[in-house]
């Protein structure tokens, strides 16, 4: 093709025709996971709706930076799919009355669809890791290299981490359903763990990642829709809160350099108040539902922090409460070790130290143990073996920006 | 859709089952048995399997003839100690048959080859 390089460039180039990878990528996310479920209903087949979806996809892919995003993506994605659909079916017995539902798109926009998608992504006979990448691949659209970019693992990992998941899907008879009543307590909870799972894997990392995919927004959205697609579930509601208030204070957890700055330390002005206030409107709206959870418990927890105005007039003492409600539904030792600075902070450095001693069972070869204790030490003015403490705590953790902080305490 | 349903257990399994009261194991036995009735319409062919000290097995190294050895296949703690093939609608059924298997131990739930 002898196109000059002025003419093709003038003729791409349209500001009107411009789409951005960001917008692209937008659109992409809502549309995704809408298009894989109904495809994967009307098909009854897992893998073969994949294949159709992919379809799909890489035909907007190609056409939309060139000629637009259109006005109704879903409808235009769908006209795709279907027509692959349609040919696959034609093998099948069953012709007439799934064409039949794949001629009645009214079922795209039903969200619900989307509902079963999540659930049979994350069934508890996947194990966590593939629950994770088929929640990202099928549910936010994400594709295999961003997802091996977001785990710094390998493409070729993860499509084999994918196949594998979906024959499982397939050969176990994992069934692709909103799980009945009397299980959906520890259905929901599967979920929501791979969502938070998703966060923090992001959350993490944002310090010297550039290059990473930030998962932090995929858990944001993935826990948004879930939020939407169950009203009726507080813990749901917990989950986006807590995402939305750790968000909220991201711009002041590292400071210019990089570096990790605690709690205690952050510039407060830098944080997202009307984000804040959003969020903790949520836990309340959660609470309303009279189901207290673990993740409603973390969000009032964290928004008791991100309400007050600084580290010492926090209300330490309904954290407190808070951390014992908590340990109530889901004991463990992390979360007892995160209740000895706000008990520290009501009764005392030693009382915090005391309670944190007795955890050495189980938290020895956990640096953020030794790290807590090393703060105790110092404010009791045992220097000596704070710094005992801290570098024992610096043995412990690879994670630089962990790292970093150590070493300034030691310096 | 068809599954095996194996009822497998670990030597501390066999070891508790050992210590039991016969009341306790008389109890155990009933729930068993009504755990059967329950899903009678659900199950095909199924047996309990005497121990692992009574298995003998044939090994087929990769030339030369097969080896007969006295001894399980699964070596180690882990033994099967019966199956029961069932036909339900998918594995959530399956699991929810599994998670109220009175004979404790593991239960691993097989789906069965319907098609080459």
């Amino acid at each position: 093709m002898a196109r000059t390089r002025d003419g093709g460039d003038t003729a791409r180039h349209d500001p009107a025709l411009t789409v951005t990878r960001d917008a692209l990528s937008a659109v992409f996310r809502e549309e995704a996971g809408k298009l894989a479920a109904s495809v994967t209903r009307i098909l009854g087949d897992f893998d073969a709706a994949e294949e159709v979806v992919q379809d799909a996809l890489l035909a907007a892919w190609r056409q939309w930076p060139r000629d637009g995003i259109p006005d109704r993506p879903g409808a235009w994605l769908w006209t795709v799919a279907r027509r692959r659909a349609i040919d696959l079916l034609r093998r099948d017995v069953r012709f007439r009355e799934l064409t039949c539902a794949a001629s009645f798109p009214v079922s795209q926009a039903d969200e619900d669809d989307r509902l079963m998608l999540i659930f049979t992504c994350c069934h508890p006979a996947l194990w966590r890791g593939a629950q994770v990448a088929l929640t990202l691949r099928t549910v936010c659209g994400l594709g295999p290299a961003e997802i091996a970019r977001a785990f710094l693992a390998s493409e070729t990992a993860i499509i084999q981490r994918l196949t594998r998941a979906r024959r499982k899907i397939a050969t176990a008879g994992i069934p692709y359903r909103v799980p009945a009543a009397d299980e959906l307590g520890p259905r929901l909870s599967g979920v929501l763990a791979v969502i938070y799972l998703l966060f923090n894997e992001g959350y993490l990392c944002s310090a010297n990642a550039a290059q990473r995919r930030d998962l932090t927004d995929d858990a944001e959205w993935l826990a948004a829709l879930l939020a939407r697609l169950m009203p009726a579930e507080p813990e749901a509601l917990g989950l986006l809160a807590l995402i939305r208030l750790h968000r909220a204070r991201a711009a002041a957890r590292f400071d210019a350099e990089g570096r990790l700055v605690l709690l205690r330390h952050q510039d407060r002005a830098q944080w997202d108040h009307a984000e804040i206030a959003a969020a903790a409107n949520l836990v309340v709206r959660a609470a309303r539902l009279r189901r207290p959870g673990p993740y409603q418990l973390q969000a009032a927890i964290v928004a008791c922090h991100a309400e007050a105005a600084s580290w010492e007039t926090t209300d330490w003492m309904q954290i407190l409460l808070l951390y014992d409600a908590l340990l109530s539904h889901l004991p463990s030792p992390v979360t007892r070790l995160h209740r000895t600075i706000a008990l520290a902070q009501v009764l005392g450095p030693q009382a915090g130290l005391d309670a944190a001693d007795a955890l050495a069972g189980d938290l020895d070869r956990f640096y953020l143990f030794h790290a807590t204790r090393a703060a105790f030490l110092r404010e009791l003015g045992r220097t000596a073996q704070a710094r005992q403490a801290d570098e024992r705590a610096l043995g412990l953790t690879a994670n630089p920006a962990e790292r970093a902080l150590l070493e300034q305490r030691l310096a | 859709m068809k599954y095996v349903l194996l009822f497998c257990g670990s030597d501390e399994d066999a070891a508790a089952f050992a210590a039991m009261t016969p009341d306790e194991l008389r109890a155990r036995y009933a729930e068993v048995g009504a755990w059967f009735a329950e899903h009678a319409a659900k199950i095909g062919g199924t047996n309990y399997l005497r121990g692992p000290e009574s298995a003998t097995s044939v090994r087929f190294g990769p030339d030369g003839p097969p080896v007969v050895t006295d001894g399980p296949y699964l070596e180690g703690k882990e033994s099967i100690g019966g199956y029961a093939e069932i036909e339900v609608a998918d594995l959530d059924e399956a699991l929810r048959m599994a998670k109220t298997w009175p004979g404790r131990g593991t239960v691993e739930i097989r789906p069965v080859m319907t098609q080459p």
